[in-house]
């Protein structure tokens, strides 16, 4: 068997605001081998971007992360600071949300991944480096010649293709891009999508994709896994759980982006009702409880059910699955 | 069929900019009937917040009318404040349109006391909260909006814009910025707000879903000017301009169409194409479909209006399906008013 790129063991992540601890991460193990695509979903304060933020080591320093992150085998908690940043470019790269706000106003794009080429790769030439820029560029579908540019010359979707570039530079083996498209019109994101999708298969790239959007992951990510409330509740091939949730979760998440023209749902929305749990007063048993729609009054309150097995290379955490009324 | 509410005749709207003139709206016809649902669906910079902005007499439209219940919207300061009790307006982002500090009673209440609204306070601003889903009123009543979460907070925008018993809601966006889950949950509200009280929706979107979920009809806009319009179902089954049916092909979840990327970005509407505004992105037109057809000059060099659809039963004024595309029209004339519209194969 080929080492993983990223293996989460039993990791926890407590964040630390007003003197009270935030459970955010609960014990959430994952692993994504080389090439493969895995997608992240859940709502607003989930833990998702959390974990994006444990991989590279970029959250809060009063912040508690706890098991362990291994990327490539080694394991990120225990590196020293200088090797963190090392990692932080050449083994996993990162491409956030805000597009304008993660480059420099007043740097030429083309500087600026020269310079995490350059910071990175010591040994590179000033031409070689200019070179490599401009392919780069092409890589995520803009000419060579835009690195002349300025941030505020680009449009959305075009400094969202510069991050990626940027996060390409040093060719880690795993990108992870925590909603690369979310706020992009419909057809930029389609072109983001794409670029995605090529890199992936063409670069040998593995891909931690992270969003709240399941319709997106279904196209573009090999397995699915679905998180509440800081644990992972479904995990599977991406169809599978997209097409045939067995978490109730999951199964809202999947139905609130409708199948256009599915007669089903037409006049039908569908959504879940409730909010999101508060991380600092989690509902007792299964976290999900009180929003559940299939909830079992006299065994979920109590019942804090762990990820157990839902059908071929699937885990759902459900007290409905797995047993006899598993099809 | 009912006489429109909201009837936008002819509407162009030009700002000055730095680098020219800027056509954001180039000649809009629109229909809203009472107690529907109009999802106006397009790209960023196509003009849909400017064409709303001129229904609500924010912007005044160049030359063309905006007229609301009979009346012509107009800059007469009394006949605006009327207009704007009828037509509110809810914001995408439900935590920058609520002042934070104001709790949501305040919130619902202050547009009560601007119109003057006769009547018991208390009980109007609690009336328009448990109807928008925050029940019981009056514990949400005296929240802040940072105590409440994102989804309360649309609740409680669209409370605001109830609590006036409009005949018009004009909705930007009035999803995007939630989470998933929440989504379906506003969306239901709206078409039960409908569906209860006969006030008429026009929802600006990109997203097709919602269109699907709770639209009556659908308004493609394209650089400044509506490119498709028709009931969804005609829309989303039997899409005719090769824009809807980009926009179509590139929603993740409809894997069974051959997605079709439009190249480029965002079209500039202070650069306006000549001929058909959409051929330098035209799938038909790249594809040599339009040579083919013999209709490559129309394309490029002359301008087109929407037409009815070829084929398909023509319903009154409000519903028909129309386009705006040289090779719907030039179909319709090679076969005869054939297969025009009969199958439901998009693509």
């Amino acid at each position: 068997m080929t080492e993983a790129v990223l293996e989460l063991r039993d990791l926890h992540v407590t964040y630390r605001a007003a003197g009270v601890d935030v459970p955010a991460v609960r014990g959430v193990d994952l692993t994504i081998g080389p090439r493969d695509t895995l997608g992240l979903a859940g709502e607003s304060g989930c833990g998702k971007s959390t974990i994006a933020g444990a991989v590279l080591r970029l959250l809060p320093r009063a912040t508690r992360v706890e098991g362990e992150i291994l990327l490539e085998g080694q394991d990120v908690l225990k590196l020293r600071p200088g090797k963190v940043r090392a990692v932080r470019w050449t083994t996993a790269a990162i491409v956030f949300q805000g597009a304008l706000h993660s480059l420099n106003p007043v740097q030429r794009v083309g500087d600026q991944i020269a310079e995490a080429i350059e910071t990175h790769a010591r040994t590179r030439s000033r031409r070689t480096t200019t070179a490599r820029v401009g392919e780069l560029l092409e890589r995520v579908g803009l000419p060579a010649r835009r690195r002349r540019e300025y941030p505020h010359q680009l449009s959305g979707g075009q400094r969202q293709r510069v991050l990626i570039a940027l996060a390409l530079a040093c060719e880690p083996a795993l990108l992870i891009a925590d909603e690369p498209t979310t706020a992009l019109d419909v057809m930029v994101q389609a072109q983001v999508l794409s670029v995605l999708e090529d890199l992936q298969r063409d670069a040998g790239l593995a891909l931690l994709f992270i969003t709240h959007d399941l319709s997106v992951l279904r196209s573009s990510c090999r397995r699915l896994a679905v998180m509440y409330a800081g644990r992972i509740v479904e995990e599977g091939p991406s169809g599978a759980v997209f097409d045939e949730p067995r978490h109730p979760y999951a199964r809202a998440l999947a139905s609130a982006f409708p199948t256009i023209g599915d007669p089903a749902s037409r006049y039908r929305p569908s959504g879940l009702a409730g909010d999101p749990p508060d991380p600092t007063a989690l509902p007792t048993g299964c976290p999900f409880h009180p929003r559940c729609p299939v909830v079992v009054d006299d065994v979920c309150p109590s019942l804090d059910v762990r990820l157990r097995p839902a059908g071929p290379a699937r885990e759902a955490a459900c007290v409905h699955v797995g047993g006899d009324d598993d099809g | 069929m009912a006489e429109p509410l909201l009837s936008v005749r002819d509407v162009h709207v030009r700002f000055a900019s730095r680098r020219g003139p800027v056509h954001a709206v180039a000649g809009v016809d629109l229909d809203v009937v009472p107690g529907e649902v109009l999802a106006l669906v397009g790209e960023s910079g196509c003009g849909k917040t400017t064409l709303i902005r001129s229904i609500l007499g924010l912007v005044a439209p160049t030359s063309g009318s905006v007229t609301f219940d009979g009346h012509v919207v107009g800059r007469g300061h009394r006949r605006l404040r009327r207009l704007r009790r009828s037509v509110q307006m809810v914001f995408q982002d439900p935590t920058g349109a609520l002042n934070p500090r104001h709790s949501l009673y305040e919130s619902v209440a202050e547009g009560l006391r601007i119109h003057k609204v006769e009547g018991d306070e208390i009980g109007l601003v609690h009336d328009a909260l448990s109807r928008a889903g925050l029940r019981p009123a009056a514990r949400y009543a005296p929240r802040y909006p940072h105590e409440v979460s994102g989804g309360q907070r649309q609740r409680a925008l669209i409370a605001g814009a109830m609590a006036l018993s409009p005949r018009l809601l004009l909705a930007d966006e009035p999803v995007a910025s939630l989470d998933a889950s929440i989504r379906g949950e506003i969306l239901a509200l709206m078409r039960g707000l409908v569906d209860d009280t006969g006030v008429s929706i026009v929802a600006v979107t990109h997203d097709l879903g919602l269109a699907w979920n709770i639209a009556d009809r659908i308004a493609v806009m394209y650089l400044g000017r509506i490119v498709e319009i028709g009931a969804t179902e005609d829309v989303i089954g039997d899409p005719q301009h090769p824009y809807t049916r980009a926009l179509l092909s590139v929603v993740p979840e409809l894997e069974a169409m051959e997605r079709q990327i439009l190249r480029g970005e965002t079209p500039d509407p202070s650069r306006v194409p000549s001929g058909c505004r959409f051929h330098p992105r035209c799938p038909v037109v790249a594809s040599g479909e339009a040579e083919r057809l013999g209709i490559l000059a129309r394309c490029t060099g002359e301008d087109l209006a929407l037409a009815p659809v070829p084929g398909a039963a023509p319903p009154d004024r409000v519903h028909a399906h129309l386009a705006a595309c040289h090779a719907v029209s030039a179909d319709a004339t090679i076969t005869a008013g054939g297969e025009g519209s009969a199958g439901a194969t998009p693509g």
